[in-house]
């Protein structure tokens, strides 16, 4: 926590009427600094506090779009856990679709940065090239893979086809987005290679900021590459990874934009994550409150995911580089 | 047994030269102090002697093999380091043992070896904290802990006192001559103080841009310097070095110092000194051969009187600064027998201590 010292304000300021002291009683002595976080409460209880509760309350009613809501208790999660064969699905789905993105996105990541650290020649036009999928509109880019892997389109296929040694082995043509099982890695894989550069970049930061004379110290001590990585640079850049895996499982189990582009949930609701298919019950069928029931079921998990991550992060990073 | 030889080292940073062909034979359990200026080379040699750096030429060998391809953990060598360079994610145990831990040592021993450099560096009551919960002095002992479980055959110190303050240096500079009574070891000792080179190093080797400027006992280095480089750079507060003129009067020579000022050299130099008659040459003195006066029966010793400009008072002794022709000197007089600033004073100078230097080459005669 960072103090601010209590200056001394009793010699300039003037003494303070009954009302600021009794205040001073109950929000301690810096009751100017409530007043600077007014802006930022203000936006946050209106773009995030308001559309949250409006949210709970929704899935505890029986909104539907046009018509008057009442409360109707548990109901909504009581009927999508037991009656909703494609909630289920879609909570495996989304289970599986984050923990294998942030997997590669973590094992990729570090090893792009380990990469990029050791090139010495055009590093700054491949460090600056590897932000490429980060800075383009995610929207747009997806539609951009959605054409490669598009059935009749696909560039992937055109390549198997006629390009060799590829068209040696006679492998496809496959329908990327059609067939479940691929479907389902073709997001995955456009989420890795989304999301990869955010990895790269923190990863590179980190990796910069542990002191060479570690790895020299490690050399003389006897240790191989191999056990330089494992001694010294994996112990040393963990706040750095549990912050970032943090981050990216979050918005991963909150992914929306490739889903939707690419496979709109399918097929046969095989790529459904919890967002689209929340979309899907909210927008496109009008059913609010079951929307904001599949919505609201991310929330429990994602505190388990912070509370667990933010300990990692909290223990053992009491050293310094 | 761990001899060092180092024939005819180079190095090359791109199209920097940081090391030009040095030569140098450092004997088994010999303390051998690096010094010089800063950007000298000094650290470049020691990390090539490590297997840190590249050779760019030349040969290193430990023992009797050269080890120019041999990895680092394969030379049987230990360092301690400027920054000390500890783990800051593993206690001090884990830190010491790390090395042993990678080369299979016993679990025991481990716990033996440690435990007993604990001991002999006093830091028993550290081995479970952090590096960062350590003072510097603390830190500095775990890093010679690091390098002392290993038994290696050579000891490779970098600058291991600069980060600490003047006192504490003073405390782990004793710590260290100690410590290599006891573990007796090869040590190559990096240092950019001179002071603590001739406390810690049998012999001390003085390197300038690159090459070495002369390898000698700590005696020889103060009493016998080679080049003008050595005799300014070995001694504190340095040699004076005053322009002179070598003339020869009635048989032997002497030194004209300025108009008023010559003093005759004493008569085992004259064959020494005889070319350089009528030369320009630099005369140099160190402070402590310039003294208040004195009585004294000895030939080579002689008396003047200059005005006193600056005193600096040191406790034992008072440097005192006086002008020689166009040259400001520093001389070294007991507190006592000062004068005021402002006022004469009488000197003896000691010529049987004196350097003549050619300007030319900087070799001194
Ligand atoms: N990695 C490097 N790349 C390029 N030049 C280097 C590198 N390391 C050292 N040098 C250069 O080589 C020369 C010798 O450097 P070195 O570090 O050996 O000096 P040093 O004697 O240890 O000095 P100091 O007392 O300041 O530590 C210097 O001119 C330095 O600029
Ligand atoms: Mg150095």
């Amino acid at each position: 926590m960072v103090s601010v010292p209590n200056v001394d304000r009793a010699a300039v300021a003037p003494p303070p009427g009954p009302f600021r002291s009794r205040m001073k009683k109950r929000l301690g002595p810096d009751i100017d600094g409530y007043g600077f976080l007014l802006p930022a409460t203000i936006v946050m209880v209106s773009l995030v506090v308001y559309p949250f509760c409006l949210a709970v309350w929704f899935s505890v009613s029986d909104a539907f779009v046009g018509e008057p809501a009442s409360y109707v208790g548990l109901e909504n999660f009581i009927y999508i856990l037991t009656e909703d064969d494609i909630f289920i699905e879609t909570i495996w789905n989304t289970l599986l679709f984050a923990f294998w993105s942030v997997l590669f996105k973590v094992v990729l990541g570090l090893s792009c940065a380990l990469l990029l650290q050791r090139i010495l020649k055009l590093r700054r036009f491949f460090r600056g090239s590897v932000l490429l999928p980060f800075v383009a509109p995610t929207a747009l880019s997806t539609l951009g893979w959605w054409l490669i892997l598009d059935p009749t389109y696909s560039h992937i296929n055109w390549i198997l086809a006629n390009v060799w040694p590829f068209s040696y082995f006679g492998w496809g043509p496959y329908n990327f987005l059609g067939n479940p099982t691929l479907a389902m890695a073709s997001v995955i894989f456009v989420n890795i290679w989304r999301g990869i550069p955010f990895f790269i970049i923190t990863i590179l930061a980190g990796l910069m900021a542990i002191p060479d004379h570690l790895y020299d110290a490690a050399e003389i001590d006897g240790a191989s590459t191999w056990r330089k990585f494992y001694s010294i640079t994996l112990p040393l850049l963990r706040p750095v990874l549990a912050i970032i895996i943090l981050f990216s499982t979050i918005f991963t189990l909150g992914e929306f934009n490739i889903i939707y582009v690419l496979t709109r949930g399918g097929p046969m609701n095989s790529t459904h994550l919890f967002s689209t298919y929340s979309f899907t019950y909210g927008i496109l069928n009008h059913e609010i409150a079951l929307g904001a029931a599949v919505a609201l079921f991310l929330f429990p998990i994602l505190v388990v995911i912070v509370v667990f991550l933010l300990r990692m992060v909290r223990r053992d990073t009491s050293h310094e580089l | 047994m761990a001899e060092i030889q180092l024939r005819d080292l180079w190095k090359y940073y791109d199209d920097v030269a940081a090391v030009r062909g040095i030569n140098l034979d450092i004997e088994h359990n010999e303390f051998i102090a690096l010094v010089g200026p800063s950007g000298c080379g000094k650290t470049t040699t020691l990390r090539m002697i490590a297997g840190l750096e590249d050779i760019t030429a030349g040969d290193i060998s430990v023992g009797d093999r050269i080890v120019n391809e041999v990895a680092p953990k394969d030379r049987d060598i230990a360092m301690v380091f400027q920054n000390y360079a500890l783990y800051p994610h593993m206690s001090v145990f884990q830190n010491m043992s790390f090395g042993l831990k990678l080369r299979k040592t016993a679990k025991e021993e481990i716990e033996r070896r440690v435990n007993l450099a604990a001991e002999i560096l006093n830091i028993e009551e550290l081995l479970e904290r952090r590096p960062k919960q350590l003072s510097g002095g603390q830190r500095q002992r775990v890093a010679m802990g690091r390098a002392i479980v290993r038994d290696p055959q050579v000891f490779l110190f970098d600058e291991p006192l600069s980060n600490l303050d003047a006192k504490l240096r003073v405390q782990m500079r004793t710590e260290i001559k100690k410590i290599h009574q006891r573990v007796k070891t090869t040590v190559v000792y990096v240092t950019h103080d001179q002071v603590e080179a001739m406390t810690l190093a049998d012999r001390i080797v003085v390197m300038n841009e690159g090459v070495i400027e002369q390898v000698g006992s700590p005696e020889e280095m103060y009493d016998a310097p080679e080049t003008l480089f050595v005799a300014a750079f070995i001694g504190s507060p340095s040699m004076n070095f005053i322009p002179c003129r070598v003339e020869a009067n009635n048989g032997g020579l002497s030194v004209r110092l300025s108009d008023d000022l010559t003093f005759p050299v004493p008569g085992d130099r004259n064959d020494r000194y005889g070319s350089c008659v009528g030369k320009e040459m630099l005369f140099g003195i160190r402070p402590e051969h310039i003294t208040d006066k004195r009585p004294h029966t000895d030939p080579t010793h002689h008396d003047f009187t200059s005005d006193v400009i600056v005193l600096e008072p040191m406790g034992i002794d008072t440097m005192v600064f006086i002008n020689i022709g166009e040259t400001e000197i520093t001389t070294r007089s007991r507190p006592r027998a000062v004068s005021q600033v402002g006022e004469t004073m009488d000197f003896t100078i000691d010529m049987a201590h004196m350097h003549l230097i050619d300007p030319e080459t900087e070799k001194v005669l």
